[in-house]
């Protein structure tokens, strides 16, 4: 082999080329089938990795939340609740096929306004995308068998807000299974990550999805509000912080709307001295690096036995050396920008109390860029339980190591928690993986693997994580209502 | 005499005392200390092998990185003919092409190794003449099935050794392995080890070949990984590319996870060669990121690293060519041998 100072790990850069995407400069609201002029003042969407503004977004005001809802009620009352199933089935099919159509548009612009690595968004966002639209269109004239009795019916127009972390993909969990079963949609995304639904926005309009049935109003929390709280909506569906959740659960009770919420968590992760060390080790870092770790079903807390822990933190530092933090347009990055100056000081308030607690801070060794908003990979060992970042939800790339002794004390460990979201189990023992699976309290429990998501699986949490299903025959329950009239049945 | 061998004879309750076995089990080597040894190794779940594995292939190795790739991966490719038709022809332009893989470009570099039977070694040391820094490998031990009585084997590896071969590589019992027999796979490759002992003293490099494609599951690969590792191999290759499926992503990762795992308890380093089934340049490439992300690039050097394939070296000379001139060219541009 040639001599040579510069080393093969040193991957000369392979950018994917944004020159696909044609951005507009600045984008209405998504109303009635068309993009109308907002009444409240507009903002910048920015990328993290750059701190550079990419297109100018409007913002809804009362007047704009008005007319959306209006909008999706008309096209309740007149079209898409007069439309078979197998008809709006069509149009799912339809969307999912242009989703597929144009997936590298979508997530180079999904990894330009959120920060995530491109080999995320193009690997696991987008796909997952078409695969949602695909999994609900086959379900649009199959109702009867959702489980709710015979000819379930649509709730109306249901309000729906979504989180930063995963834009196009929340708004795909949203919107799919609210059009298979027959409603119409307004939907809100996160102020900092509104892009990619506006593309999406142009998709609609490329499948001919009759007006009005989904409309995309941009803005912040106040707009969120504004929706969720809009007298003439029957459904609200939330994923975003527990704090939100909460608000949302209080405005709404006793509206009679049916509320969903996907809330946070601090799952844990648990690796028995029988697991399959080499892939756990690609769980435990796939489990809480995983989109920076921007991800309410995180592996955030690490419970590994006792015996092993040495070893297993030793592995995973290794492991963490070799990640790539930086551009995410790279198709080589693994680790991509924080998606907001505010979601970064947090992550830093926490570690810091984290230290400050006493816990011991390891950071991986990557170059941070000049611009933008980054994060090192870090792992806290000895942590207790009693530690806030044993028990905050981060929301980034920081992972609290503890250990247990028994599969006694991991249960209690893991349970031991506000939340209850998810949790992982490794081991080589099948049995030893059922017996704590079925005692914890935790809506997804992964085995011998982390963060793997299908349409065809329910999700969802315990506890403080939220309530109701997403996905699967149990996500049609959130958007249905049964006509089987039973004494208590509403 | 009629029947089965005597099962003692196939069951050898002490084992041969090969060095590094004893510094990592203990001084009694038997079967049954081997036996728990191997069995106390960390499981493989294939579902994250095969995915870590895929998530490694789609690294993008692109301009620079690709023209340094394409030049490493010639430096290690052992070029090879392995068929009941070769001839003394054959082998001698398999020779000319490993010392001048691209006549139209003379800074191209030299292959690693070339490949070949035993009988065929002589050929092959002739051909090379003393200095052109390619070794000759020579299948042995009744390759690629293995399965002949111990002497054979070993008179096989030293008659290759004894006509100059500089590296041999070898079978496994799988029908051992896979009876659960590991003494009996342990002690053939201490004395196939030993049967690479030159009259000075020093020792023809040993590969030892799994053939991960009989062996079947990850665990059994893992195992035999360590046992041959224990028994004194040098390197540990995957296949004899005579079965199907032969080197796959997911088998080397897994095989290099041992090797990173022994250098890390006695800092000694072992060689990995996949072998059979890698015909692109882009597959190849996926290889030595593999390589690079597990082990360290240290290990990107001929005597810790090897690709068995015969293929493969005209595709990266096509690639090559391609990046210097910015055109393809095609099959005609570059040597049959």
């Amino acid at each position: 082999m040639p001599a040579s100072d510069s080393r093969f790990l040193d991957y000369a850069p392979a950018p994917e080329s944004t020159s696909i995407l044609h951005l507009k400069e600045s984008y209405g609201l998504f109303v009635d089938g068309d993009f109308v002029q907002a009444n409240g003042k507009s903002f910048a969407t920015i990328s993290p990795a750059t701190e550079q503004k990419i297109a100018e977004i409007s913002s809804a005001d009362a007047k704009d939340v008005d007319r959306a809802v209006a909008a999706a009620r008309k096209a309740y009352d007149r079209t898409w609740s007069k439309l078979s199933g197998a008809d709006r089935g069509k149009y799912l099919f339809r969307i999912a096929r242009l989703v597929q159509e144009r997936a590298r548009e979508l997530a180079v612009a999904e990894s330009l306004d959120n920060g995530k690595p491109i080999k995320e968004s193009r690997d696991v966002d987008v796909p997952l995308v078409a695969a949602w639209f695909f999994y609900y269109a086959g379900w649009a004239d199959k109702l009867d068998h959702a489980g709710l009795g015979p000819n379930p019916r649509a709730l109306g127009v249901a309000a729906q807000v979504i989180p930063w972390n995963f834009p196009l993909l929340m708004l795909a969990w949203k919107i799919a299974p609210a059009l298979a079963a027959g409603n119409t949609v307004v939907i809100k995304p996160a102020s900092a990550t509104s892009l990619s639904a506006l593309i999406f926005a142009e998709i609609l309009q490329q499948a001919d999805l009759p007006p009005g049935v989904v409309n995309i109003i941009t803005g912040s929390g106040g707009t969120g509000a504004l929706l969720v709280n809009h007298p003439d909506v029957n459904k609200v569906a939330f994923t975003g912080s527990t704090e939100v959740g909460r608000a949302i659960a209080k405005s709404t009770a006793g509206t009679g709307k049916k509320l969903t919420l996907e809330l946070g968590g601090k799952a844990a992760n648990i690796v028995f001295d029988d697991a399959p060390l080499d892939q756990a080790v690609e769980g435990i870092v796939n489990g809480i690096f995983f989109n920076q770790g921007h991800v309410c079903c995180a592996g955030s807390r690490l419970l590994v036995q006792e015996n092993i822990e040495t070893e297993v933190v030793e592995r995973l530092k290794e492991r963490l050396q070799t990640l790539r933090m930086g551009d995410p347009l790279d198709k080589n990055t693994d680790i991509g920008a924080i998606n907001s100056r505010e979601q970064l000081d947090r992550i830093r308030e926490l570690s810091d109390i984290g230290e400050s607690e006493g816990a011991v801070r390891w950071s991986a060794p990557c170059e941070i860029p000049a611009k933008g908003f980054w994060f090192a990979p870090t792992i806290f060992t000895g942590v207790e339980t009693s530690h806030r970042i044993a028990r905050d939800e981060i929301f980034g790339p920081v992972l609290s190591v503890m250990t247990f002794r028994t599969p006694a004390e991991a249960i209690s460990k893991a349970n031991n928690t506000p939340y209850g979201l998810s949790a992982g189990i490794w081991s080589d023992k099948g049995s030893k993986i059922l017996a704590v699976a079925d005692k914890l309290r935790a809506g997804v429990i992964w085995a011998n693997t982390f963060n793997r998501f299908d349409p065809a699986s329910p999700f969802g949490g315990y506890k403080e994580s939220g309530y109701g299903r997403e996905g699967g025959k149990h996500g049609l329950a959130a958007y249905l209502k049964s006509t089987a009239l039973k004494a208590g049945s509403r | 005499m009629t029947g089965a061998p005597a099962h003692k004879e196939v069951e050898p309750a002490i084992l041969a005392p090969a060095e590094r076995a004893i510094q990592m089990i203990g001084g009694d080597l038997t079967e049954k200390s081997l036996r728990a040894h191997l069995e106390g190794l960390p499981r493989v779940d294939a579902v994250g092998l095969t995915e870590r594995a895929a998530s490694l292939g789609t690294r993008s190795i692109k301009t620079t990185s690709k023209a340094r790739a394409l030049d490493t991966i010639i430096g290690l490719i052992d070029l090879t003919t392995l068929e009941g038709a070769d001839t003394p022809g054959k082998v001698h332009s398999l020779v000319a092409k490993a010392m001048t893989p691209d006549p139209s470009d003379m800074s191209t570099p030299r292959v690693a190794a070339v490949c070949v039977y035993g009988d065929m070694v002589p050929y092959a040391v002739a051909a090379l003449g003393p200095d052109s820094g390619i070794n000759v490998a020579a299948v042995a031990t009744a390759f690629p099935s293995g399965r002949a009585s111990l002497a054979v084997k070993l008179a096989d590896t030293k008659h290759a050794v004894s006509a100059g071969a500089d590296e041999i590589d070898m079978v496994i019992d799988r029908g051992a392995f896979l009876s659960g027999r590991y003494g009996v796979v342990f002690d053939q490759i201490v004395a196939v080890k030993e049967a690479c002992r030159r009259d000075d003293g020093t020792y023809a490099h040993l590969k030892v070949i799994l053939e991960t494609g009989e062996l079947n599951t990850y665990d059994n690969v893992r195992r035999a990984s360590w046992l041959a590792i224990l028994a004194g191999g040098d390197f540990i290759k995957t296949s004899t590319g005579k079965v199907s499926p032969a080197a796959t992503l997911p088998v080397t990762l897994l095989m290099l996870q041992v090797v990173r795992d022994w250098y890390k308890l006695t800092g000694e380093r072992i060689g990995v060669k996949p072998a059979g089934g890698i015909r692109s340049s882009k597959d190849a490439i996926k290889y030595l990121v593999t390589v690079a992300e597990t082990v360290g690039e240290e290990w990107l050097q001929p005597h810790l690293f090897r690709f068995g394939a015969s293929s493969l070296l005209n595709d990266v000379l096509l690639q090559r060519q391609k990046l210097s001139t910015g055109r393809y060219s095609g099959p005609d541009y570059v040597t049959v041998d």
